[in-house]
């Protein structure tokens, strides 16, 4: 039928016999009759594989696809040039179609990476250790929300940057909706698009479980990292950064050595494509000492019976399978391939590659806000042009009106290496006023 | 044979560039000018610094460390490990899906949003419910989110409940999910057949109660008979029915969870609808519920408008957002061209050969491994190390002992209700030959239990590596490289 399943009539006869049933129907003879005669399934017949390519290339025709109209959109997922060698690791059938690695003796090419995946992600991040990979950034940052509460149980309140990305700031708010105890608050952001830290400093009390920053923040701007994390220090508190587009992170100093407590990321940027906004991953770091609050899977070196260096899942007594409904998540599977991705990206560009890629960047247009940015920032444009240049081919960025309405006309733009100059050219005179493009031609 | 490898920070020489960067055109170092106090300064000492064919032949042999379910049997209960049909790959990686910014003008992405809405009709039908999400990017994130629903429809009726009933035969993310709710847990039994006794359930309900979470078929494999009177005990005090669909593989053509009485469930699309499991994810864990807890689902939700389809954040009633932008959807590409590869005759096939692959495994070896309930199974089965334990071999050296015959282990140690659980679930894509030589081997390695067991308590021999200490890895963690 399919051509997946591989019985012939004489195989199922044979196993039929061997189970003593008279036909395949009486395998399912205990399942409620009434239940059995409403299960069809209304759907369409199935396709043969030319059909289906058919069908899903005149889908994939109508969406753009980076040949069609230019996209300056980051906003919390970024284009940037995926290695051909990237991929093609990433479809080797011995990763691809394994699973969690319960079984270490036949699962070490899953455990050695996801290994080096945790060191990556420490080195990077400026942290003593970190897990095996969250499902995004953004239920990263609420998994350190929930991590700081069960490090200082008894408080009360997470403080919320207003200028941490919205998606992060309503994940964080969804996983703590079932528990009484916890109250999310916002901080505001200053003119200059950085956390208003004075603000913050005033509001933090004995109560507060974490402070939580973006970093660079959904404006693209950095933010002051080490005196928020002084701030949540003095308060007892936590300080948790999260950070949308790692790359910033090969040039910029990492949350580790601003003092942060608990770093996470989405490594999306870091070899998998935007894919629609999926499969990302989330990384997760902290300090040794909160290594058991932890949530998510770990890799552990260890030894084998004869003293050969291995490594194997540890620290399950954290874990849901083990521990119930005291666990410290309720994770199982994580973004494993989506790791192994960043973890061969990471060992391609390495220590010199990463510090090249980071100078690419562009402007050329004013700027809505003055703290130092990477690759986004925001400008001013009125909305009818945006919408004209989408017209001509342009997405020009992201209307932050729908995230903040107080910001009218403003564009949060991303230009990175994918971006050639002649498309940056349309870019830049498209956002100029109408009489400079007009002098312009 | 296979070769060592050392981590990739131990290869390399400084100085070498894997994949050199183009400066920028005119040679200008555009860079933002960052102040000092911000501007990282360890020159990311500790990344390696190695060629491009370093970096393919380290993850090449890295990869011939696994074995996986293309290069084997991969008979892990209750994860699904059918065939990755390899077109699925060739579609998800089209650069209108792939390069697609999740940003972009609604009317820029109708293909990928005919893909959202094909494929949450398809899991409607193949369910029998009225809404789904696909915003989950794993089952543990569906049944967060289930929970997060039936505590959002009590909360609307000023009626917050604060306890959810598992059976003792659930997964132990059920538990964890409640619990990340604030619910507390109680559990109920399964009877002597393993199932889950509608007058337990009625005994167990009360007013406090605001779900009962069963998976069905259970994790004995066992279709829960007494569903429907179970739905209607939970029903008749105001609790809902939450159903984990990890067995999905079990149901499709044979009985739909909307028809049975669930309120809301949750699917694991890298089980059932065989997306590659990737060494442990990226998954998907799309939620369906009945049309009444449909007010509740994460924004955005799709909804189709004359201009075409279109995402919306208007929904008041809604428990937020799970994750970033719509889900996994690399992965529901996968999904939904398996769906259409099948359609629904080849849906309700895949369910009737994997339960017959299962009952077969079932009838070759019940006359020497133990089955602790002996009722009617569907498409995994689970039997227990209690013939073996006179021989001082156990469920665990079983498992380490099939490594060396060739296939990769059965679930072990799980469902906690058997003691020494070996649950094997060998899915419909496996063919006859290889289902009777898993057998074979499981026979002889029960005769090696008699003849032999100290080669079974020191296995795996054939492997790269023999057995791993996870005593002391777990003692003294070392969870990255320590340097040179």
């Amino acid at each position: 039928m399919s051509g997946y399943a591989p019985h012939t009539a004489g195989d199922i006869a044979a196993m039929l016999a061997a189970i003593g049933a008279s036909s395949i129907d009486d395998l399912f003879a205990h399942v409620p009759a009434g239940l059995r005669t409403r299960a069809a399934i209304d759907l369409p017949a199935g396709l043969t594989e030319p059909e289906l390519r058919a069908r899903f290339e005149a889908l994939a025709a109508r969406n753009a696809n980076g040949a069609g109209p230019a996209v300056f959109l980051g906003a919390g997922a970024y284009p940037h040039w995926v290695p051909a060698a990237v991929d093609q690791l990433l479809l080797r059938s011995e990763f691809l179609t394994a699973y969690t690695p319960y079984q270490p003796e036949v699962s070490q090419g899953t455990l050695q990476a996801t290994f080096e995946f945790q060191t990556f992600v420490a080195l990077l991040l400026g942290l003593d250790v970190a897990n095996a990979s969250l499902y995004d950034g953004a239920s990263a940052a609420a998994e350190a929300v929930l991590m700081a509460r069960r490090v200082l149980p008894g408080r009360r309140t997470v403080w919320v940057s207003s200028a941490l990305h919205p998606h992060y700031r309503a994940v964080i708010r969804t996983y703590v909706r079932g528990l009484a105890d916890v109250e999310v608050r916002e901080v505001p952001f200053a003119a200059d698009g950085r956390t208003d830290l004075g603000a913050l400093g005033a509001a933090l009390g004995p109560d507060a479980i974490a402070v939580v920053l973006g970093q660079p923040n959904v404006f693209g701007v950095l933010e002051d990292a080490a005196h928020a994390a002084e701030l949540a220090r003095a308060a007892g508190a936590l300080s948790i950064t999260a950070t949308a587009e790692p790359l910033a992170l090969a040039m910029v100093r990492p949350p580790g050595a601003c003092g942060v407590d608990i770093a996470v990321a989405e490594g999306q940027s870091f070899g998998l494509p935007v894919a629609y906004g999926g499969p990302g991953v989330g990384l997760f770091a902290t300090r040794e000492r909160y290594v058991r609050s932890m949530p998510g899977r770990v890799v552990g070196e260890t030894v084998d019976a004869h003293g050969r260096r291995g490594f194997v899942l540890t620290l399950a007594a954290r874990e849901q399978h083990i521990r119930r409904e005291r666990a410290t998540s309720n994770i199982c599977t994580n973004q494993g391939l989506c790791a192994l991705a960043v973890t061969i990206y990471l060992s391609l560009l390495g220590r010199q590659g990463l510090g090249a890629l980071d100078r690419l960047e562009a402007a050329g247009v004013p700027r809505r806000f003055g703290g130092p940015f990477f690759n986004e920032f925001v400008v001013q444009a009125p909305a009818a042009r945006w919408e004209a240049l989408v017209r001509e081919g342009v997405v020009a960025g992201f209307p932050l009106a729908r995230w903040y309405p107080a910001l009218e006309d403003a564009l949060l733009l991303c230009v990175t290496e994918v971006h050639g100059a002649r498309d940056i050219d349309r870019l830049v005179r498209g956002l100029a006023a109408p009489a400079a493009r007009a002098a312009r031609g | 044979m296979l070769l060592d490898e050392p981590l990739i920070f131990e290869r390399g020489a400084a100085g070498r560039v894997g994949w050199p960067v183009a400066e920028s055109p005119d040679g200008e170092q555009a860079g933002p000018a960052l102040p000092p106090a911000l501007r990282r300064d360890d020159g990311l000492a500790g990344f390696p610094e190695v060629s491009e064919l370093e970096v393919v032949r380290h993850f090449v042999r890295l990869s011939q460390w696994n074995y996986s379910a293309a290069t084997t049997l991969y008979p892990l209960g209750s994860c699904t490990m059918k065939y990755n049909p390899a077109v699925n790959e060739t579609l998800a990686r089209l650069a209108g899906f792939a390069a697609l910014h999740p940003l972009v003008p609604d009317h820029l992405a109708q293909g990928a949003l005919e893909v959202v809405a094909g494929l949450e009709a398809a899991l409607a039908a193949a369910s029998g419910l009225d809404a789904v999400c696909l915003q989950p990017a794993a089952g543990a994130q569906g049944e967060l989110l289930g929970l997060l629903l039936v505590r959002a429809h009590h909360a609307d009726r000023g009626d917050p409940r604060r306890r959810v009933l598992i059976p003792s035969s659930a997964h132990g993310t059920n538990p964890a999910s409640a619990a990340l709710c604030g619910y507390q847990v109680a559990e109920v039994p399964v009877d002597r057949r393993g199932l889950l006794p509608a007058r337990a359930v009625a005994a167990a309900m009360d007013e406090s109660v605001a779900a009962l979470m069963v998976t069905n078929p259970n994790t004995l494999g066992l279709f829960e008979e007494e569903i429907e009177a179970v739905a209607a005990a939970v029903h008749a005090r105001g609790g809902l029915v939450y159903m984990d669909g990890a067995n999905f593989n079990a149901l499709m053509g044979v009985a739909r969870p909307g028809d049975m009485g669930v309120d809301v469930m949750q699917f694991n699309l890298h089980k059932t609808f065989s997306t590659p499991h990737g060494g442990g994810g990226p998954g998907a864990g799309p939620v369906a519920v009945r049309a009444p807890l449909a007010e509740y689902l994460p924004v955005p939700r799709l909804v189709r408008r004359e201009a075409g389809l279109a995402w919306t954040e208007e929904a008041p009633k809604s428990v937020g957002r799970m994750r970033s932008f719509y889900g996994n959807f690399g992965v529901l590409v996968r999904a939904f061209a398996y769906i259409a590869r099948l359609g629904a005759g080849g849906l309700s096939e895949v369910t009737r050969l994997a339960v017959l692959n299962a009952n077969y495994v079932r009838a070759r070896l019940r006359a020497t491994y133990h089955l602790p309930y002996d009722t009617p199974s569907l498409h995994e089965c689970v039997f227990s190390d209690r013939h073996l334990q006179d021989f001082g071999v156990s469920t665990l050296d079983v498992a380490k002992r099939l490594l060396d015959y060739g296939f990769y282990a059965p679930t072990i140690y799980f469902p906690l209700v058997v003691k020494g659980a070996l649950m094997i679930e060998p899915t419909e894509t496996e063919t006859k030959e290889t289902l009777d030589a898993f057998v074979e081997a499981l026979l002889a390695i029960a005769e090696e239990a008699r003849t032999d067991p100290a080669k079974l308590r020191q296995a795996p021999h054939r492997t790269r590596l023999a057995r791993l200490d996870e005593t002391r890895a777990a003692r003294r963690p070392v969870l990255r490289w320590q340097g040179r």
